[in-house]
């Protein structure tokens, strides 16, 4: 970092027109990120917003920042790059469910695998909005969208399920509606050293309206969603009056009264894979409710960090590299 | 039994096999006494009356050593990093042949080298791009199928003009086609072979000593004319060793790149061009106030915003084109070998280098009137070509493709060239080029 400067929201602000449809969910997430950045103890030119295609990606542009719209699916691998040149920018990268899901699935489980530390934000609004309107791959199975009037017959993938599956070593969800919730978990993946993998539920409300609205309507949203909070009970509810346990292998919701208390229910803990690994199959699961929060968080040594380790070893075992010593080597001869 | 039916000295592969086998002195003792029982039986048995005398190669003053193409490529990038003063970053996928590239880099992370073996091509491709965007000398390198895979991100290096090298070692096509053997087949996909007016430079190394200099000239290119650069070797090439004369270090020329570091306006502009070069400014993540956006999505001039303006697609597009096309005053005139005029012209390039040279060579000691041009530079070519071309009755282009260049110069010169192309996956030899030479000559190509 430069200097300390005071950084606001408006610094952040491009002067680019945003062209997102109105209502879109996603002008909540560039506002939240917009209101995030400045809190998060980064500099403004280190900063670097890199996006794929879709009607997320074109985030780069609103953002005041180095940003970089890329290519559909390619954008992990791009701000891989950029990332391993420059360790010390702050690298964000923005997708969609289409772009890293489907496209671009196989550089995000490499991306993932390898624990860049990059911060990945996956709009999820199960559907293709740029190109108007075809299921994508989380999608629910039986979708009736443009490019299948019948019904689709793909099952959907479960992208937390995917990023644990993959290596990822921190594994959020949120939604566009809670910008107080985002900006938590965008802070706690800023601190996170490694691939940090947000899943964010935004509406589209063209060509996928409601697809969340019993997650966020008021007289649904407390009884199908559960805030996952470290170390508390797993509670939920309008009432706080139900809780999750564990039953054999699976999790079960049951009410806090007679029969089980608050003590009987699971406590959350992101450091636990297998609980994690449940918590990410509380999803696509109507006897569940869905989880926002830090699912999972591990942490684990970064490619960035072992790069650069590797390269000072190799200077300390060789010296710094010689041009000339390395093209005049021992076998060489002369003619005169 | 070789090196005495050769005449050749023992101590250079004694010293060799003592420097391999330094750890394990019983496998050094056991392989000079195999090679001098070998040498001894030759002299005593007295069965092979002939012995051969390879005369000592007649070579230009200077230090030597024995190096193949790849390593060659690989030292030149090296070089072309240290003299732009930055960080090499090499991006790519394992495969036949060019996988030697990635393999020599990785081993000299102490002079700042970064190499990343991404899970495909597409993926090297893009890791590329964002380390060129984020300020280092970037590489990714391939062949034909893994270029085909980069296409669409070459693409997008073409929009955001971005300084990357791209390195083709050709072999054998269509499709996985022919892995260990040689072709120059993909001339067309590195000019043309990606979608919409997506112009980049092309350069071909033509021996395995060439492939430093042809390297770091394309280093140097990609760097000050911020545009990516295809450049082309092939199997036979890579694979093939020659003594190369090491260069003067000294001598090398200085890379400036378009790094800047502070604005100078109210807003950094990320396409306000060089006046003479048309190069945009290199601006990089982490430099104060130099923040912007760049993409895929076409690109107002000057201030690099999204644009939709008919003009303004009509100007880029002629604009990327035209930061090629003056590329040619600053490279280097082409220069032929043999008279400026005459009967015949061998227009190559690439592999077959040594074939057409040795041949023409042949000619011109039988009072033949043949030139030999080779071209290292193809998009853009030199200045001066097609006055060269206009200095000849007829050219000749022999490659190992259906006339991939012989096709481009047609188009571009309006004149007519005699094809000679076979492609077998073998280079050609100097007697095929001798023959065909003759034959030509004769008129009865």
């Amino acid at each position: 970092m430069s200097e300390n400067v005071v950084l606001k929201k408006k610094d952040f602000v491009s002067d680019q027109e945003i062209r997102w449809c109105p209502g879109c969910g996603d002008y909540a997430i560039l506002n939240a990120v917009q209101k995030t950045f400045p809190d998060i103890g980064v500099a403004k030119e280190d900063f670097l917003v890199v996006s794929g295609i879709g009607c997320s990606s074109r985030f780069p542009y609103y953002m005041n920042t180095f940003g970089f719209h890329s290519i559909h699916g390619r954008a992990p691998a791009i701000a891989s790059g950029a990332k391993l040149s420059n360790p010390s920018l702050s690298v964000w990268l923005i997708t969609g469910d289409g772009d890293a899901m489907s496209i671009g699935g196989n550089h995000f489980i490499h991306l993932l695998r390898r624990n860049i530390d990059i911060n990945v934000l996956m709009f999820n609004n199960r559907i293709y909005g740029l190109t108007k309107g075809q299921y994508s791959p989380t999608s629910e199975i039986g979708k009736v969208t443009k490019s299948t009037p019948n019904g689709s017959l793909d099952f959907p993938f479960n992208p937390v399920l995917l990023a644990m599956g993959s290596g990822g070593t921190f594994i959020a969800r949120t939604i566009d509606k809670d910008l107080k919730h985002q900006g938590g978990i965008y802070k706690e993946a800023n601190d996170h050293k490694g691939t940090s993998f947000i899943e964010i539920y935004q509406n589209c409300n063209i060509f996928n309206d409601g697809a969340f609205s019993i997650l966020t309507d008021r007289e649904t949203k407390l009884d199908s969603t559960i805030r996952l909070v470290q170390d508390q009970p797993m509670v939920f509810g309008a009432n706080l009056d139900k809780g999750i346990i564990l039953d054999g292998f699976n999790l079960k919701v049951v009410n806090i009264g007679e029969k089980y208390s608050i003590s009987d229910l699971l406590v959350h803990n992101k450091k636990d894979k297998n609980l994690a690994m449940l918590v990410c199959e509380m999803t696509y699961n109507d006897l569940l409710p869905t989880p926002f929060g830090v699912i999972y968080a591990e942490e684990k040594r970064t490619y960035d960090d072992m790069l650069i380790e590797q390269m000072e070893q190799q200077i300390k075992a060789k010296g710094p590299g010689n041009l000339k010593d390395l093209i005049y080597t021992k076998n060489t001869w002369t003619v005169s | 039994m070789l090196y005495w039916l050769y005449e050749r000295d023992l101590e250079s592969t004694i010293k060799f096999l003592e420097e391999k086998f330094k750890s394990k002195p019983e496998i050094v003792k056991a392989n000079i006494k195999a090679l001098k029982t070998g040498y001894f039986y030759g002299e005593t048995v007295e069965v092979i009356k002939t012995t051969f005398r390879v005369p000592e190669a007649r070579l230009e003053k200077g230090t030597y050593r024995n190096i193949m193409g790849n390593e060659c490529l690989s030292l030149g990038l090296i070089a072309a990093a240290e003299k732009a003063k930055l960080n090499l970053f090499f991006g790519g996928y394992p495969i036949t042949p060019a996988s030697d590239i990635l393999h020599i880099l990785s081993k000299y992370k102490n002079f700042g080298i970064k190499t990343f073996q991404a899970e495909d091509e597409i993926a090297g491709m893009c890791s590329v791009l964002g380390a060129a965007f984020a300020g280092d000398l970037a590489i990714t390198a391939s062949s034909g199928p893994g270029i085909a895979l980069k296409g669409e991100a070459i693409g997008l290096g073409v929009i955001t003009e971005l300084p990357v090298v791209v390195i083709n070692i050709q072999r054998g096509g269509p499709s996985t086609g022919l892995p260990t053997k040689t072709e120059q087949s993909d001339l067309n996909q590195a000019m043309y072979g990606r979608n919409g007016e997506c112009p980049a430079v092309v350069i071909a190394c033509q021996s395995p000593s060439d492939c430093f200099e042809t390297a770091f000239t394309a280093c140097k290119i990609a760097l000050e004319f911020m545009v990516p650069v295809m450049l082309l070797s092939d199997g036979y090439i890579a694979n093939g060793s020659e003594p190369w004369k090491l260069p003067d270090l000294d001598k090398l020329e200085d890379i400036k790149t378009r790094v800047i570091k502070k604005k100078s306006g109210d807003a950094f502009l990320p396409y306000d061009r060089d006046e003479k070069t048309l190069a945009r400014p290199w601006g990089l993540p982490g430099t104060k106030d130099l923040e912007h956006r760049i993409g895929g999505l076409e690109k107002a001039n000057i201030t690099g915003n999204v644009s939709y303006d008919p003009d303004n697609h009509d100007t880029m597009v002629k604009l990327r084109q035209k930061k090629i096309d003056i590329i040619a005053d600053y490279i280097p005139e082409a220069k032929v070998f043999g008279n400026e005029k005459g009967k015949l012209l061998v227009l190559g390039w690439g592999g077959p280098y040594g074939a057409i040279r040795s041949a023409v060579i042949k000619c011109n000691q039988e009072k033949r009137e043949v030139s030999h041009l080779h071209l290292k530079h193809i998009h853009p070519f030199p200045k001066n070509l097609a006055s060269i071309l206009s200095n000849f009755d007829k050219v000749l282009v022999p490659e190992i493709n259906l006339g991939q260049l012989s096709n481009i110069i047609r188009s571009k010169y309006m004149i007519d060239t005699i094809n000679f192309n076979r492609v077998s996956g073998k280079p050609f030899t100097s007697p095929d080029i001798y023959d065909k030479i003759l034959k030509t000559l004769k008129g009865e190509e």
